[in-house]
């Protein structure tokens, strides 16, 4: 349980428009396999900025940022992209479905992308990851067919696909109301207990937080637990 | 896979938007039409127009200029003191070509030249009552005449070919025809400069597109204006030379007026006007095609543009989930490229289609006998032209957006929401 699948190391980020303004200061961490981890904190803390590095889409730091024992700072667009599609699922506050494709096909696109398997094999797959959240009996439909809840969970499906080291999530609850924040949830505990998911959660909702393996608070741009 | 991945995207995209993407398909249908159409069109004028002039001139003409002899007779004897000659005039054979016979067989064998047709001028009157009318009967052999420079083609009554069985026949310009009041089977009257008079037939009308050559120009077999003239039937004018290569023609003509020892004049120096013709009608006509195919790349551009705004989202996610910059780009341009695609086949069928119908249309004109509808040409080239000119514009018209596309930051479009 003590294989680290992510490290952060001495990461500081700035904002410079129009004055500079450090937003994150020599932050180091690390979430071993299997974590469960929410990061808290206040508005404007920079746990957002912090996850949007940990990502790789972010590439405007200092510092070291190393996921499954590579280091990413420094790598090439094209080959952060690959790293995106293989190791990490994302969760956002909005879902972000393609209105153009049908439920099942939004959830196979990084799989597709991807291209380890072959068409049927991701199919079947993406219909395994669809029944483990209970919607497959949606998948045939079309994104605007589903209520909110619905279609945050075809996300997380679809943040499932690759079978990725890490699911990363931004407030993926927020946008939710109580009963299907408790669904989300649960899908989140159930994919850490049972499937031995790496799950990487940041929220203001300190009741789902209380909840996780681990939480990291920050403050004015530091990790203070 | 990841091809067919980013076709299919393009496609839902494209989908997604059929009505942007039918007006910016429209637009490129409509211009490629328009070029199709354009070019078929003109090019068939000027190949209609070429062919007035340029079928009926031979690449190369043999003929004896009349000129004084270069070596006077003055020169001839320098021991002289003082020489007094005065009036010198040409003479001699006059335009008689010497040697007709071997000339015309050494053409004959020449692996350049596509075909010969020999010919004898002559000056004549036509007797309308007592009044004399100047004319020229050109003396031609018929099948020669009929397979290298279209004679058929101009003469728009009776059979050409009865000019060689029907002894003593002549097909008379269309102006020369209205003036004697002469029709088919009549016979007619004319006199030679050296006071011999003939009885002709008319077996045809000859109208070449050009009115005053019609009030003039009459012909008859070489045979029948021979005797006219009371020469031998070695007696000829001019050797009129087609070639496979018209573009040999200023060569083989320097090289003829040396060998046979005649003046030669080539295609090109004769009616050197045309080709420059030809030239500006083309160029306007890619530029007025190129201009609405521009036109139509900036309505490609913008529909793009306001594609990838409101695709920010989709553009933004799939960035996230592991579509690198270029993969986005490529799907912007695959949309770009398959609107000039449609587009420009549509456009070719209806190019087509409208070259057709031009086709249809009545052009009936007296300096044009043998044109009933408006020329048009259908070399497939102008249609691989444009099929290129529109993958070449929506390509270049979807190269900014997508680049745009694919600088997104989905950092910025996920944390803006």
């Amino acid at each position: 349980m003590d294989e680290i699948i992510l490290e952060a190391k001495l990461i500081n980020k700035s904002f410079h428009d129009p004055i500079t303004i450090p937003v994150l200061k020599d932050v180091s961490f690390s979430i071993n396999k299997g974590d469960f981890v929410s990061v808290i904190g206040k508005s404007g803390c920079g746990k957002s900025t912090l996850l949007y590095i940990l990502s790789t889409m972010d590439t405007d730091y200092t510092g070291e940022l190393f996921i499954d024992k590579v280091c990413m700072t420094g790598l090439k667009e094209k080959q952060l992209a690959l790293v995106r599609n293989e190791k990490i699922g994302f969760v956002f506050q909005f879902h972000y479905l393609l209105n153009e494709f049908s439920v099942l096909r939004n959830v196979m696109l990084p799989g597709i992308k991807l291209a380890k398997f072959s068409m049927q094999e991701i199919e079947h797959r993406a219909m395994e990851k669809l029944r483990i959240l209970g919607i497959h009996e949606q998948a045939l439909k079309m994104p605007n067919q589903l209520s909110g809840g619905q279609k945050q969970r075809v996300a997380i499906a679809r943040a499932l696909i690759n079978d990725p080291h890490i699911i990363m999530g931004d407030e993926p609850t927020g946008n939710l109301d109580k009963k299907n924040s408790e669904v989300v949830f649960e899908i989140f505990s159930q994919l850490a207990n049972e499937f031995n998911q790496t799950l990487l959660i940041v929220t203001h909702d300190n009741e789902f937080a209380e909840r996780t393996h681990r939480i990291i608070e920050m403050e004015d741009g530091r990790i203070i637990r | 896979m990841n091809r067919k991945l980013i076709v299919d995207i393009a496609k839902a995209l494209l989908l997604a938007r059929w009505k942007q993407t039918l007006v910016a398909a429209v637009g490129v249908t409509f211009s490629i039409t328009m070029f199709i159409t354009l070019l078929g069109f003109m090019n068939g004028l000027n190949d209609m127009l070429d062919g007035l002039i340029l079928n009926r001139t031979p690449h190369v003409r043999l003929y004896n200029e009349v000129k004084p002899n270069p070596i006077q007779p003055v020169q001839l004897n320098q021991n002289l003191g003082h020489a007094f000659i005065q009036n010198i005039k040409p003479n001699g054979n006059g335009q008689n070509i010497d040697n007709t016979v071997a000339i015309l067989h050494a053409l004959k064998n020449d692996k350049r030249v596509l075909g010969v047709s020999p010919k004898v001028t002559a000056q004549v009157f036509y007797n309308v009552g007592n009044i004399d009318i100047n004319g020229v009967i050109n003396g031609v052999e018929v099948e020669a005449e009929a397979r290298l420079f279209h004679f058929q083609e101009y003469v728009s009554d009776g059979n050409y070919m009865d000019l060689k069985n029907v002894p003593n026949s002549i097909i008379l310009g269309k102006g020369a025809a209205d003036k004697m009041q002469a029709n088919i089977g009549d016979v007619i009257q004319v006199t030679t400069p050296q006071g011999e008079r003939q009885a002709l037939k008319v077996v045809g009308l000859f109208q070449s597109g050009l009115a005053d050559l019609d009030k003039v120009q009459s012909y008859a077999s070489l045979a029948t204006t021979q005797k006219l003239m009371g020469k031998s039937a070695n007696y000829i004018t001019d050797i009129n030379v087609k070639l496979f290569d018209i573009l040999q023609a200023p060569a083989l003509s320097k090289e003829y007026k040396h060998i046979f020892e005649t003046d030669a004049e080539d295609i090109q120096t004769a009616n050197a006007q045309f080709e420059t013709g030809s030239d500006v009608r083309s160029i306007i006509s890619y530029a007025v095609g190129i201009t609405l195919l521009i036109v139509a790349g900036f309505g490609i551009y913008n529909i793009l543009n306001m594609m990838i705004y409101e695709k920010m989202d989709s553009i933004a996610i799939l960035k996230a989930t592991g579509f690198s910059g270029n993969d986005v780009k490529r799907i912007f341009t695959t949309i770009a490229l398959s609107i000039g695609f449609f587009g420009g086949l549509f456009g070719l069928l209806f190019g087509f289609l409208t070259s057709t119908a031009v086709d249809q249309i009545p052009f009936n004109t007296a300096a044009l006998p043998n044109i009933k509808t408006f020329p048009v040409n259908y070399d497939p080239k102008f249609y691989i032209i444009g099929i290129t000119f529109s993958l070449i514009t929506t390509y270049l018209a979807g190269l900014l957006p997508a680049q745009k596309a694919s600088k997104i930051d989905p950092v910025d479009i996920i944390r803006g929401k």
